[in-house]
């Protein structure tokens, strides 16, 4: 491994005490108490046309300003997914639709001067509605009679398989070998379904905006969100206004986890400001996050693995049903990662694979993108069929793994044919078997008193970025004094990339990450980037960071070579300036800096952008111990160790709670997160009253560390760490129960009622 | 959104008591179940310059104020060496420590919730209520007492004397509601039991059958769990079914008693 | 209705309604590390001192708060800084959202217990929400600068 001199070492957030002091930075907190308030009257039928809407009686409350109904939206349909264009998701929404599609779909937008009014008229708003028979159940969505989006204005830009008169929101089938001609030659095949809820990523802070006419008269939108470019082309779309009136910036965001990769809220006040012209609102309710959203899209992947009786891996055939809800957000995109996220992992000896899938419509909340992104439900199925098969085959299911695991150089069939350059998935293992102890965990330990200990393990991977895809840019710019500014459209979130990149530019300026001030996004300002998501940021506006400095410090030798009257080729860059390499001149940062800014031609800044063919995976190894307890079928997590190769972590401690904090929202959708609805398709679950998120009495002790490898594609031998680390929690917990209790469960989350119920104890 | 009309601090119980009466005032305890209510609410009348919120040791019990927020009963060491530390373990679990400094014994109380595990814990301690208007009677009638009555409960009572307690309950987060919750006392050989969260209110068995008459083994404690269990009624809900309920209360019911014998 | 209050140490008289919560009240007053993170008094965000006790500002009346202290994290700026270094170079505050009540809820439980277990941070500080860290980071963080505040004490530094 190289030695860095910034990369590598752990630091503090550039933002950590503003945050930490609780100082004003989020989007309620920097924009006017007294903008306008925007709600949205909700629909309480999971399928109905709005036959008639009356709001004349809440117009008449004090303060009321406005009510919009269908009549009044655009009628171009568009998409609320923030990906590239053109986006992969069928375009199937209208700002307001007559026809409303879950339960908590908008059916009109209210503002008013105060909260109170807003809430009073609400109430005032008559709306008659054409009942319609909803279609619930995921499992028979497709050819279903009744069809979530019969309209022909329904249109899906990209070739995913979509099909609106079928349910369908995408649909293919790939693989490599006759994955039949294989599965019948294994000596056991495992073949099960598994089954993972529309979990909610449950960020702190709720989702909310600000609009307001700027002095252009353009619609200047301060948001809490991870991609404002895509923000600003959707909202544009749902407005039906051209691109060029839409300015959206980020503060600080109080978490996302992919939820803030959809433009959830931000059409609504968007709306009310073009029309109004009026400064305006919306605030979520942590209700309304939980019933109108963007959760993980719910999935049953069913899994054919067959093996040889030593326990070589050698086909694996995925199916996968996905539930996109009433929109088709990330519903292309999401479901291919259930399948090449989690083969690929057992490259070793594999013959054959076949990836097959199915998304649909239904009448329940639409999904959106949630941390794993399809991974996550992947992983949960394959790592589960792994598991049975070590019980099957009676072998440690370490060693089977490591029988089988993908090793770096390898080709991945099921991973686009790329191959892993850096992978350390073996070290992981061993590691992780070490300092978890698993030889003397893995034996099943009865406590007692009625508990028992028991331990589980999984495997995880994801990508970096998306391959051919995803865009980075960064600028870097010198300034007075010698300091730099470093300016993205990538969205910090709490994750620390503002600190990480300005980690990457010091370490190519070989300066202090203090020389480095970082701003962003903006959509005026910044350059262009895809936004957070995807485990983009560190890899690819990363990447993009390290050459927009390499430019920069040849833009500075050539600004020194006019000061030093030389040629650039006797000049070479260090840290604080620029020497002759016979060292009889010097030139400092500050003086470039200066000279930079009289009569001079040569720009004191870079603006590099970046993309890649590849997306290299980093990989993780979990493993936990339980107790639990017979009687009641309750589990405590006691011990969640794991090692984690992401290549080179830039700032270790940020790739640590990186870690930490996948680990604890992989534990909550194991064990406790759930999402059920009622017959006429209300999702129970919506407050943090019923839908339990960890605590710190809920998690046990965690244990990270790292196994390093060099991804030659990434900056400073970087991959990805975001995504990858909720992936290993869910199919570890399942093996420890299966352990302690002797039942598999496949569907989450397995709760102490599901384990005592089907173990047949107490 | 819960709506006030206006805000009264009564100035004594008289006065609150009357303005109580009206069908649209209510009396604010720790308002955490009554601000999430969608309601409008003409008087809110507010109990807390009435020194109800202060736990007293008198010779023979402790006297404590409707007003006492839960986390002060879980940390007074009296009433924690009185129950053996079941206060703290029925309190401990409650959402979290800012929770527990708002919510009041009387609001708990007064509601008599299904979840609740202060009235699970109380109804085996042998409390009495105080209600301004109803007089002072047993926690037990206090429990059946129609819910519409229009009354302030002013402070509960705690009898002092040789008690084992003990309190479990079965949540599926740490700091959930509880799927069940399970109190047991011994005092004189008597036992009591009391079991919550059915989701129903907490319900309270003795030992009629003399079933734990010739002491606590893990034989007569299963006998006995297995008992309440037969015969209380449990109901479905999001946190468990009533078959579950049913199983786990048996385990809870021989885990309580069990534990007793310990202290 | 008219209310008056002290509020980190500066007596206000404010004009507010009957059901104004305490958190809208502080808000109003510039306070804007007082957050609001759910609707069912779960999630320990907008967790305040109350004449020094920490309770939920989203559940209590403002109304009930007239003649006592109120403290949000702007009043407890100096008492803060020493502690919530020790979380940033965890990198543990993360998002930033949960942070100011975390840490009013480790300053009331570093008063009440300055020398608090692991378990006891953990079930002190149950009622705060943190969905990114993970938790372990923050402990960590408590952990050290309950370190580091004995050997200073002890003048071992």
């Amino acid at each position: 491994m190289a030695t860095y001199k910034v990369v590598g070492t752990s630091m503090r957030k550039k933002d950590s005490m503003q945050l930490l002091l609780g100082k004003p930075l989020f989007v309620d907190d920097i924009t006017p108490q007294d903008a306008l308030v925007v709600k949205v009257l909700r629909s309480p039928h999971p399928n109905a046309l709005v036959e008639e809407i009356d709001s004349s009686k809440a117009l008449l409350v004090p303060g009321m300003v406005a009510v919009y109904t269908y009549q009044d939206s655009p009628q171009e349909r568009f998409t609320m997914a923030g990906q590239t264009y053109p986006e992969p998701s069928p375009r199937d929404r209208l700002l307001l639709d007559r026809h409303v599609r879950f339960v908590g779909d908008a059916v009109a937008i209210v503002a008013g001067e105060t909260e109170k009014a807003v809430d009073r008229a609400m109430k005032l708003i008559k709306v008659r509605y054409q009942v319609l028979e909803p279609l619930l159940d995921f499992h028979k969505a497709k050819d279903n009679p009744i069809l979530i989006h019969p309209e022909d204005s329904w249109n899906a830009p990209c070739p995913v398989g979509a099909d609106n008169k079928r349910n369908l929101c995408a649909s293919d089938t790939c693989g490599d070998g006759d994955v039949e001609a294989v599965l019948s030659r294994c000596d056991y095949v495992v073949e099960h379904t598994y089954q993972v809820k529309a979990c909610q990523q449950a960020m702190m802070e709720t989702f909310r905006t600000y609009t307001e006419m700027d002095r252009y008269g353009r619609l200047h939108v301060v948001s809490s969100t991870q991609i404002v470019f895509h923000c600003r082309r959707i909202i544009a779309n749902a407005l039906g206004i051209p691109k060029s009136k839409v300015h959206v910036e980020k503060p600080r965001i109080g978490g996302g986890f992919g939820a803030k990769q959809t433009v959830v809220a931000e059409v609504y006040p968007a709306f009310v400001t073009w029309k109004t012209g009026r400064p305006a609102k919306m605030i979520y309710t942590r209700q309304e996050c939980q019933t109108a959203g963007s959760p993980r899209h719910a999935m049953d992947v069913t899994v054919r693995l067959g093996a040889t009786k030593d326990g070589t891996i050698r086909a694996l055939d995925v199916y996968t049903l996905s539930n996109t809800g009433a929109y088709g957000e990330h519903g292309p995109t999401t479901v291919g990662l259930s399948g090449h996220k989690s083969i690929p992992l057992y490259t070793g000896g594999l013959e054959a694979f076949r990836f097959s899938y199915d998304v649909v419509y239904t009448n329940v909340q639409s999904s959106g993108a949630y941390r794993g992104y399809g991974a996550t439900q992947g992983i949960f199925a394959v790592e589960s069929a792994v598991n049975e098969l070590a019980d099957i085959l009676h072998m440690d299911p370490a060693a089977l793994r490591e029988k089988n695991i993908v090793r770096e150089g390898m080709v991945m069939p099921a991973y686009y044919y790329e191959v892993a350059n850096a992978c350390a998935l073996d070290q992981c293992i061993s590691r992780c078997k070490e300092i978890f102890n698993w030889d003397a965990k893995y034996p099943i330990r009865d406590m007692g008193n009625g508990k028992v200990r028991a331990a589980g393990m999984a495997l995880s991977m994801q990508g970096s970025a998306i391959s051919n895809c995803d865009v980075g840019s960064a600028t870097i710019k010198l300034g007075d004094e010698g300091f730099y500014n470093l300016i993205i459209g990538a969205a910090d979130m709490g994750t620390g990339c503002d600190t990480i990149l300005a980690m990457i530019a010091a370490e190519t300026l070989e300066c202090s990450p203090d020389d480095i001030v970082v701003f962003g996004a903006d959509t005026d300002a910044s350059p262009y980037d895809s936004g957070s998501y995807a485990s983009s940021t560190t890899y690819l506006t990363g990447k993009a960071t390290e050459k927009a400095c390499l430019e920069l410090r040849d833009n500075m030798c050539a600004i020194a070579a006019s000061m030093l009257k030389c040629d650039v080729s006797q000049l070479e860059f260090q840290g604080d300036g620029v020497y002759r390499l016979d060292g009889t001149g010097f030139v400092s940062r500050g003086d470039i800096a200066t000279a930079s800014m009289v009569n001079n031609c040569v720009p004191a800044q870079a603006t590099v952008t970046h993309s890649s063919p590849v997306s290299p995976p980093p990989f993780m190894v979990g493993m936990v111990e339980i107790e639990l307890d017979r009687e009641t079928g309750s589990v405590e997590v006691l011990n969640y160790s794991s090692v984690v190769d992401c290549g080179i972590p830039i700032a270790e401690n940020l790739a640590r709670i990186q870690a930490e904090g996948g680990i604890v929202q992989g534990i909550g959708m194991a064990l406790w997160e759930n999402v059920t609805y009622t017959p006429q398709g209300r999702v129970l679950e919506d407050s943090f009253m019923q839908y339990k998120i960890p605590t710190r009495l809920d998690m046990g002790t965690l244990h990270v560390e790292f196994a390093y490898s060099h991804e030659p594609t990434g900056p400073y031998g970087a991959k990805s760490i975001g995504e990858v680390v909720i992936n290993t929690p869910a199919p570890a917990i399942a093996h420890a129960i299966f352990r302690a209790t002797g039942v598999w469960h496949r569907s989450l989350p397995i709760t102490p009622e599901k384990i005592l119920m089907e173990t047949g104890h107490g | 959104m819960l709506k006030i009309g206006s805000y009264v601090r009564a100035k004594s119980l008289e006065e609150a008591y009357t303005l109580s009466q009206k069908r649209s005032s209510v009396i604010l305890g720790g308002m955490l179940w009554l601000k999430m209510q969608n309601r409008s609410v003409q008087t809110a009348v507010d109990l807390c310059d009435l020194g109800l919120d202060k736990i007293e040791e008198q010779e023979d019990c402790f006297s404590i104020g409707a007003m006492v927020p839960l986390r002060a009963l879980e940390i007074h060491p009296g009433l924690q060496a009185l129950t053996q530390g079941a206060m703290a373990e029925a309190l401990k679990h409650i959402v979290g420590v800012q929770f527990r400094n708002v919510a009041t014994l009387g609001g708990s109380l007064y509601g008599r919730f299904g979840f609740s595990d202060v009235l699970t814990l109380f109804q085996v301690l042998d409390a009495k209520v105080e209600l301004y208007h109803h007089g002072v009677m047993s926690i037990r009638e206090f429990a059946e007492f129609p819910r519409n009555t229009r009354d302030l409960l002013v402070r509960v009572t705690v009898p002092k004397g040789e008690r084992r307690v003990c309190y479990l309950s079965q949540r599926n987060t740490a700091t959930d509601f509880p799927v069940l919750a399970c109190a047991v006392s011994e005092a004189g050989g008597h036992y009591t039991c009391a079991v919550g969260a059915r989701p129903g209110p907490a319900v309270v068995f003795t030992d009629e059958e003399g079933l734990l008459k010739n002491g606590v083994s893990r034989e007569s404690g299963e006998a006995f769990g297995a008992w309440v269990a037969n015969r209380a009624v449990f109901g479905s809900n999001m946190r468990g079914s009533a078959e579950y309920r049913r199983k786990i209360c048996a385990v809870l019911v021989r885990r309580c008693l069990m534990q007793l014998e310990e202290v | 209705m008219e209310i008056q209050l002290t509020l980190n140490g500066k007596k206000l008289t404010c004009a507010i309604e009957s059901d104004t919560l305490l958190i809208d009240l502080v808000r109003q007053q510039g306070c804007f590390s007082v957050k609001r993170g759910c609707e069912t008094s779960n999630c320990g965000l907008c967790t305040v001192l109350l004449d020094g006790t920490p309770v939920l500002s989203c559940s209590v009346l403002a109304a009930r708060a007239a003649g006592h202290q109120v403290q949000t994290l702007e009043g407890l700026q100096e008492e803060a800084e020493e502690f919530v270094g020790f979380i940033a170079d965890q990198g543990a505050e993360q998002c930033g959202f949960c942070n100011p009540g975390y840490v009013i809820n480790t300053i009331a439980l570093l008063r009440e217990n300055p020398d608090p277990t692991d378990d006891q941070i953990r079930a002190y500080l149950a009622g705060n929400l943190c969905r990114c860290s993970g938790y372990e980071g923050q402990l960590r963080g408590i952990r050290n600068y309950l370190n580091w505040r004995k050997e200073e004490r002890h003048g071992n530094v």
